[in-house]
Order: C-alpha cells, then structure tokens, then sequence
C-alpha cells in the first residue's frame, strides 16, 4: 500500500461503534466537519463564524417567513432529488435532471394557458401530466441508449439536458413566446386565479405536498413490491437479474423515465406553482442540486425530503446573509459546496451497505 | 444564399472552430490524462470557471496575463489534488464528488469574482496568422490564439508520451488495471493523484482562456458547460489525446454555426443551433456504440464505462 493510501486509511480508520449507531454518527459528524470547514473560510476572511451561522439560521430556519422560503426551494429538489434516486436503484446515475424540468415546464405551460378558460383547475391535472410525460420520455432515451446501445447513461443525459434547455430557450424566445414578455422572454402566463393553491396556514404552494408523497409512493413500491425488488436485483447484479429472466432492459428503461417524470413534475409545478409561465427563471439550478440531494440522500426517497429542506433553507439565508452582512450570495454555493463534498467523503466511515 | 455567403458563414464556422475549441481543448486533454489513470473528473467545471476567475484577477493585479494563465493552472492542481485525494478514500463515489466541486467551485469562484466584474484586466495577445489575406473575414477567423497551438502542440506531445514514455505506461498500467500495476510495485493512489493533479492544471488553463481571451472578461455567466462537456469529449475522442483535438475542433465548429449563420442575417433557429455540438456528439456516440461492445478504448479501471 503506499503511503498517500496508508495515511489516508489511518485518518478514516473507522470507529469502534456498532454500524446502526455509525449510520447515524457519520452523517451528523460530517455535517458538522462541513460547517467548521465553512467557520474556518468564515473567519480567514475576516468574519465571525458565529454570526454567520446565526444568520443563516435565521434566514433559513427561525421564523415562519424563513420556512415558507426554505420550503419553496426544498419542493422543485425533492422531485428533481428523486429523479436521480429512482435511476440509481437500477445502478444508474442520470445526470440531465434540468434538462428534463425544462421540459416538464414548457410542456405544462403550452397546455394548461389554452386548457384553462374550459376546463378551470383541471387544466392543472393536464399540465401536471403533460410535464411528467415530457420528462419521462426524454430520460426514457438515456435508459433506452443504455439498455440497447451500451452508451453510457450519465454521458447521455447530459448531453440530452444541454438539447433540451436548447429547445426550452428556442420556444421560449420564439413560437411560444408571449408578444408581451419584452424584456424577459417567458410563454403566454397563467392567470393567477388558476394556479396551484397555497396550503392552509404555510405560504407554501401543493407542489410541496406532490413532493413528498411522491417520495413516499417511491420508498414504498422499491421496497414492498416485486417490481422495486426486480429493480434492485437488476441494479445490485444484472448478470443474476438476466438469469432469472428479468427484463433488465425494459427496467433500467422504466426507472429513467419514472425519474424524468419527477424532474418534469418539477418543472410543472414550478410554472404553475410560482412562475406562472415557462421563463429562463424556472431553470435555477435544481435539477443540478438535485443530484446532489440524491447522493447525501444515499438514494433514499424518504431520506431525500431532510436533505433537501436543508439544502433549501441555506439556498434561502442567502438574501439575509447579503443584506445583513454585506456578504456575496455565492456564500450559500460556498457552503452548499462544503457540506456536499463532507458528506460524501463521510461515505468512506459509514458502515459497509449490505448489498 | 450566395457563393459569397456561403463563403463567409464556412470561414467564420472555421475561426469558430478554433476560437471556441481551445478551452474544449485543453479541459478535455486534462479528463484524458485523469481517465488514463482509471478515474473520473466530473468536477473540471467548477475548477474551470474558479481558473477563470483567478487567471483573470492575477493577470489584472500583475499585469500580465501570461502571470494569470499559470496561475489559473496551479489553481486547478489543488482542485484536482483534492479531487484526488478524496476519491482514494475507500467507497468514495467520484461522480458524486466531481458535481460537489463543480458547486464549491463555482460558489468560491463566484465569492472572490464579485470585485473583479467591473475592472479590466491585460487580455493574451493573439498571432495574426491571416495577414496575408485581403478578406477581413478570413483575417478575423485566423487570429489564433497561442494557447490553441500551445494546446494542439500538447495533444501531439501526449499522444507520444502515452505510448513511449515510463510515466505514459505507468499511467495506462494503472488505468487499466490497478491489480497489475500493483504487482509491478507502482502506486495505484499515488500516480492516481498525480493525474487528476495535472488534469486540473489544464482544467485552470482553460478557464484562463474564457477570461482572458474568449469572450474575454470574467463573469458569471462566462462558461457554458465546457467542463462537464470535457467526459463526453473524452469517450468521444476514445481516450486519445488526437482524438481529443479533433473532438474539440469538431465540437467547436458545431457550436459556431449559429453566430455565422446570424452573421450573414440568418436569424431563425439560433437558439437550435447552440444544440448542434451535443446533438453531433450524441449521434457520433450512439453510431460508434452497441450492445455487445460498449466504450472501446475506455481505461479498464474506469467507475463509468464498467
């Protein structure tokens, strides 16, 4: 063994804790190892940690105005979470989670407009299912690519993303433009009597509550039923799965487009949601970050809805950070970015999964 | 259209290609010496924008971009060292670790950017190599930047010492197969570091390209993905540095036909044209793949094409 490898083993050589109690520890000891290294880029420049993490408290989890915004960010991540979550349980990691929500919000903003004048609140429905179709089928191709050309799935979705926000700018900045969106190209806008509705006593729109059953529902079918199993023995074995006649094909296909159908959702409901209209807007980076939530998440539906309220409440101090304490609003990417790189470092002490 | 035109739109899709493909370029002949070595760099974005951004501030408080150019590159050392170093931990995803830098990256590159939006800093002088032309469009398209031919002498270079060099072998033995490199007593970790190290040089070169020569000023909107672009490139060029270049040119080139259509009046489709690089890459790809053989060329050790 060499020496970077023997030093590096002996500062990870795991506790002596019993591996249902290192689940737990590692993580929390991994959070806290990210935010002292983001204490330490703190006071190099100058600043109290203290302050910082105050605030950010503050901003993102202290009053109720500060949840409704967390809650806000966390919705679009739970659903482009997911996306790369349900892939994985085949052993897959599709990246292209933006390019599938941009087309889940054009194609929800192109039905519901002309759908809502006769058919009121449920154009919504058709929008929602117009959004989940179009991110299925466009990460149905990289699962299809994958199953029956061999082309690498992450390579493929992302190249797939990059043709998709493509077409989003091309139809958002011309056929489907709205005459009257001069300075910010955006398509025709919902009326706000017909948008998804806010839930009682939360600021917060039902995309949130979509979320999170939707993860529920996902928790549930990977674990109670035959197809979740034949999922995973496909992705923990393909070999095995192909030997006891699986379809190996036909589930890595159906896994991608269950997860582009999540981005896509996401997508909807961000345009019928808070945007009211498909705009460069809605592609704020959530599906990117939503690969990140899936990692920290160990690709656990239920475990995606925490992280993504944590990620969401830093994206949501930044506004504070910067008005209170005149700090740059990349400081929450800063600290994303840490607590990211902590918590999948942390992997190499947690105990070894079964499978 | 008329001969004329056509013409202009094939010369300005040429001085596109080179312009455009130089960051491409150097950003995926760094993932080809990280993949020899059997792992993935999916972060070179992030390295690539913080290069950009501090090749861009070192150059405009020296004074000199050339001072700027290396500074980006020893930036993205410690990216990749970092890189490096956290994959070598046991059941450490490097997928996952790359799109982590990619957001630290940018988030730092963002956080010290903020003050240098504004000033101006010393751009790198190009060579004009169409002096001899008397069409303004050809002498615009062959004003070519050093690094394109620092980048393309580069390519030639590695491709040579992959093949008849002690490090080139020991960098392929490692990426194919770390038990033999083990039983020839190299360090698998070591030389492991060590490449994803100099990847993120070249990573940090190609962002100083974006800053300080094309489009030539920091902010944050100045890349368009080229570093994640850099892993497709790579499978595209089937780990081989040539192959890198004419990737990169092709890709390049892809990506110019939009701006040369729009120059000569063409407006529609502006936006479906910036696909053509990756709508190519992607057809290439699935024409070059099957079923039965996946990824020919890839490093034996690679987490992606196993």
């Amino acid at each position: 063994m060499s020496t970077v490898q023997s030093v590096l083993a002996a500062a990870v050589r795991p506790v002596n804790a019993s591996p249902a109690i290192r689940a737990w520890l590692v993580p929390i000891g991994s959070i806290i190892v990210g935010l002292l290294a983001f204490g330490v880029f703190v006071a190099l420049l100058g600043r109290n940690p203290l302050e910082v993490y105050a605030t950010i408290f503050e901003g993102g989890f202290a009053s109720g105005f500060s949840w409704n915004n967390t809650l806000l960010r966390a919705a679009p991540l739970i659903l482009t979470g997911l996306a790369v979550a349900i892939p994985a349980q085949a052993g897959l990691v599709v990246i292209g989670g933006e390019g599938a929500l941009a087309l889940g919000a054009l194609a929800a903003a192109a039905v519901t407009v002309p759908l809502v004048p006769s058919l009121g609140a449920t154009a919504l429905v058709a929008g929602s299912i117009a959004g989940a179709a179009a991110g299925g089928a466009w990460f149905a191709l990289a699962g299809f690519f994958r199953a029956y050309r061999g082309l690498n799935e992450t390579i493929s979705s992302l190249l797939l993303s990059y043709i998709a926000i493509a077409v989003f700018n091309h139809l958002v900045e011309g056929p489907l433009r709205d005459p009257a969106s001069l300075n910010k190209p955006s398509t025709l806008p919902l009326p706000d009597s017909a948008m998804i509705g806010q839930i009682p006593w939360l600021d917060v729109h039902w995309g949130l509550v979509i979320g999170v059953v939707a993860c529920v529902i996902a928790q549930l079918a990977l674990s109670r039923s035959t197809q979740g199993f034949a999922l995973r023995v496909a992705g923990g074995n393909p070999r095995a799965a192909m030997l006891v006649g699986l379809p190996v094909g036909a589930l890595i296909v159906a896994a991608c487009s269950l997860g582009g159908a999540a981005a896509g959702l996401a997508g909807a409901i961000e345009v019928m949601a808070v945007h009211s209209a498909a705009s460069a807007s809605v592609l704020a980076g959530y599906g990117t970050t939503g690969i990140l939530v899936a990692f920290m998440a160990r690709q656990q539906p239920l475990a995606i809805v925490p992280v993504a309220i944590l990620m969401g409440g830093i994206a949501a101090a930044g506004s504070l950070l910067q008005r209170r304490l005149d700090l740059p609003d990349a400081t929450t990417l800063v600290l994303q970015g840490l607590l990211f790189v902590a918590i999948l470092a942390g992997e190499a002490f947690s105990p070894k999964e079964r499978r | 259209m008329s001969v004329d035109a056509v013409l202009t739109v094939l010369i300005a899709v040429m001085g596109g290609a080179i312009r455009v493909s130089t960051p491409f370029l150097f950003v995926s002949l760094g993932e080809c010496i990280t993949e020899k070595s059997g792992r993935i760099n999916l972060g070179l974005e992030g390295t690539m924008v913080f290069g950009a951004m501090f090749g861009y501030a070192v150059s405009y408080h020296s004074g000199s971009p050339w001072l700027g150019v290396l500074a980006a590159g020893c930036s993205g050392v410690v990216f990749g060292a970092v890189h490096g170093l956290l994959c070598s931990l046991p059941r450490v995803n490097d997928t996952a670790i790359g799109i982590s830098l990619i957001v630290l990256g940018l988030g730092l590159a963002y956080f010290f950017g903020k003050a240098y939006i504004q000033p101006t800093a010393p751009r790198l002088p190009s060579l004009d190599l169409g002096a001899w032309s008397d069409r303004p469009a050809l002498r615009a398209a062959l004003q070519v930047n050093v690094l394109f031919i620092v980048g393309a002498v580069l390519a030639f270079a590695l491709h040579w010492a992959f093949a008849n060099t002690r490090w080139g072998l020991q960098l392929r033995t490692v990426g194919d197969s770390a038990d033999a490199a083990r039983a020839l007593g190299l360090s698998v970790a070591r030389t492991r570091v060590m490449a994803t190290a100099v990847g993120g040089f070249f990573g940090g070169v190609a962002g100083a390209y974006l800053s300080l020569y094309y489009p030539g000023s920091w902010n944050e909107a100045l890349s368009s993905g080229q570093g994640v672009m850099a892993v497709a490139l790579v499978i595209f060029a089937r780990w081989r540095p040539l192959g890198c270049f004419r990737a990169a040119l092709i890709f390049g080139g892809a990506g110019s036909i939009g701006p040369a259509l729009q120059a000569v009046g063409i407006q529609a489709g502006y936006h479906l044209w910036n696909a053509a690089p990756y709508v190519l890459t992607l057809a290439i790809m699935l024409a070059s793949t099957s079923k039965a053989r996946a990824a020919i060329g890839a490093p034996g050790e690679l987490s992606m094409t196993r």
